[in-house]
């Protein structure tokens, strides 16, 4: 608003309509609505996950504000909290045990990289937590892939890096040795897996009232979730676990809620359009299915919403509305 | 355009005009190479070899060349040089190094950096300055491979010139794998473009 203040004529198109919404109001509701989970995970993985995402949200502020001031000579917005959401996000995606430097290498690949080399905020292509994500999925696979540990008694006070916690098969390991959970651990997110996205409930509760503010379109949600139920149910998967076919299961196990609610709907990276956010969400859907199904890694989802990111643009060219009286092609 | 200084014409390959970072050439070797320190400055040093000697010959027979058989007698001239590289190499340096540069030491035989610059200097200039020129260019191109493979192995490996560099860092293997490499160079590239658009020139 300062530049368009020392204008003296500000011209600008209508509408004219000032609401009360800014950047720094969604943001804040955004991290409200992501604090059920957090607490979930900081309930269910010991002090050592809240200290996770204390790092990560530091080092994404930080970062911000260094760059900022010293590298770009803007003024410094992390009070708007993107820089603050980006640290969340990132945390909630880290296995609980990680070691101290992945969050922050990580929340500094987010802001420094994906964010303000691509331009800041709203002009990223990808979803920063979720870029950095891959990143450190490449660059420090052994932590991040492989350390699924839970706490054999529950409670804040204990270490999950240390012999409090046991190894155990995160809910979408689809080889040998996998662990079938059931629904109820999974919707109150008492399973192994990441820090924010075991919670089944606290997720869908966030991303709901989100959805109830309009925030959050639910077309990306809703196309997303129901893709991947659809998908599960009648796709042949090449699983030998009990829930190969379970979309109850599909739905409900790994970070598919946290990515359906709070990833995939990121205002920047996602389409305009309403029909594309749709397409959007189906696309996130089967992209995470086909992954779940046939490659490699267990989870699809963090790759899955990075490539319809990638074809946001594509997106939004073929699904632009029609103007009144311009007839058809 | 002005004639430069031979002095010009030989810095003018280091930064103004470098290969990699400016005219963006060369991408294949120098992605591939630069996974450590002394790849990439073996892989420089060939280059320079090979250009500055290709360029002379290009610059002594400029005169008697049929313009429409040009490029097939540069390739000739070129992988005559690469050749005499390869043996060389072979015979002398470390296997290790040898085994990582790999095919990359045949292909500068079509390296577009060489070819470039026999086709826009050295079948236009006189022998003195298509030497300058050919040991200029391939100094800007070591400067640049040396930079990418430092960043790489210190960030990738936590070593340099495979030497350790502190105990206690944990290195971040994709930064010597190959999306390390095109991050890497994009970085670089937007920063030495950034450095531009400060000073106000046009990029």
């Amino acid at each position: 608003m300062s530049n368009a203040q020392e204008k003296v004529l500000l011209v600008t198109t209508s509408p004219h309509i000032r609401g009360p919404e800014d950047i720094p109001r969604v943001m804040w509701t955004v991290v409200g609505a992501l604090a059920p989970a957090g607490l979930v995970g900081v309930y269910l993985f010991g002090y050592y996950a809240l200290f996770i995402v204390i790092l990560s949200v530091l080092a994404a502020v930080l970062t911000e504000a260094v760059i900022q001031k010293y590298l770009l000579g803007q003024p410094v917005s992390v009070k708007d909290g993107s820089a603050v959401i980006t640290g969340i996000l990132l945390a909630y995606i880290l296995p609980p045990g990680v070691p101290w430097y992945i969050p922050i290498v990580g929340a500094i690949f987010a802001i420094a990289i994906v964010k303000h080399a691509f331009g800041g905020l709203g002009n990223n292509i990808w979803n920063p937590a979720l870029a950095a994500r891959a990143f450190l999925q490449v660059a420090y696979p052994a932590p991040i892939n492989s350390d699924w540990r839970v706490l054999k008694q529950g409670g804040i006070f204990s270490n999950i890096t240390g012999v409090d916690s046991i190894t155990q098969a995160s809910p979408l390991f689809k080889e040998f040795g996998g662990k079938t959970y059931n629904y109820t651990d999974l919707l109150t997110g008492n399973v192994p897996g990441c820090i924010g996205e075991t919670s089944a409930i606290a997720l869908i509760l966030g991303g709901l009232y989100l959805i109830y503010r309009g925030y959050v379109d639910w077309r990306v949600p809703a196309g997303y979730i129901a893709t991947v139920f659809i998908l599960a149910k009648f796709l042949p998967a090449k699983i030998e676990a009990p829930w190969a076919n379970d979309p109850i299961y599909h739905v409900l196990a790994g970070g598919l809620m946290l990515g359906a609610f709070f990833m995939a709907t990121d205002m920047v990276t996602s389409p305009l359009t309403k029909k594309g956010l749709l397409v959007f969400g189906i696309g996130c859907g089967v992209l995470t299915t086909l992954i779940r199904f046939y490659a490699a890694y267990p989870e699809g989802v963090c790759y899955s919403i990075l490539l319809m990111n990638t074809a946001t643009p594509i997106i939004d060219r073929y699904t632009q509305p029609r103007l009144l009286g311009q007839g058809k092609k | 355009m002005k004639e430069l200084s031979l002095t010009g014409e030989l810095t003018k390959g280091f930064f103004a005009q470098n290969p990699l970072f400016v005219a963006v050439l060369g991408n294949c070797p120098a992605l591939a190479v630069t996974t450590a320190v002394n790849n990439g400055l073996a892989m420089g040093v060939a280059v320079i070899f090979v250009m500055v000697c290709s360029n002379i010959i290009i610059s002594l027979i400029r005169n008697i060349v049929p313009k429409e058989v040009r490029i097939p007698c540069y390739i000739v001239v070129i992988a005559a040089f690469v050749t005499i590289v390869e043996l060389v190499m072979k015979a002398y340096m470390p296997p290790e190094i040898n085994e990582s540069l790999g095919i990359f030491i045949p292909l500068i035989v079509v390296n577009c950096i060489i070819m470039y610059r026999a086709e826009v200097f050295a079948s236009q200039n006189s022998l003195l300055r298509s030497a300058v020129d050919g040991l200029g260019m391939g100094i800007g191109f070591t400067i640049a491979l040396v930079i990418l493979s430092s960043i790489r192995e210190v960030m990738g490996a936590g070593t340099i010139f495979g030497i350790r560099v502190a105990e206690s860092y944990q290195p971040a293997s994709v930064m010597i794998m190959a999306p390390g490499a095109f991050l890497v160079l994009g970085l670089l590239l937007a920063y030495f473009n950034w450095r531009k658009l400060q000073r106000g020139e046009k990029v």
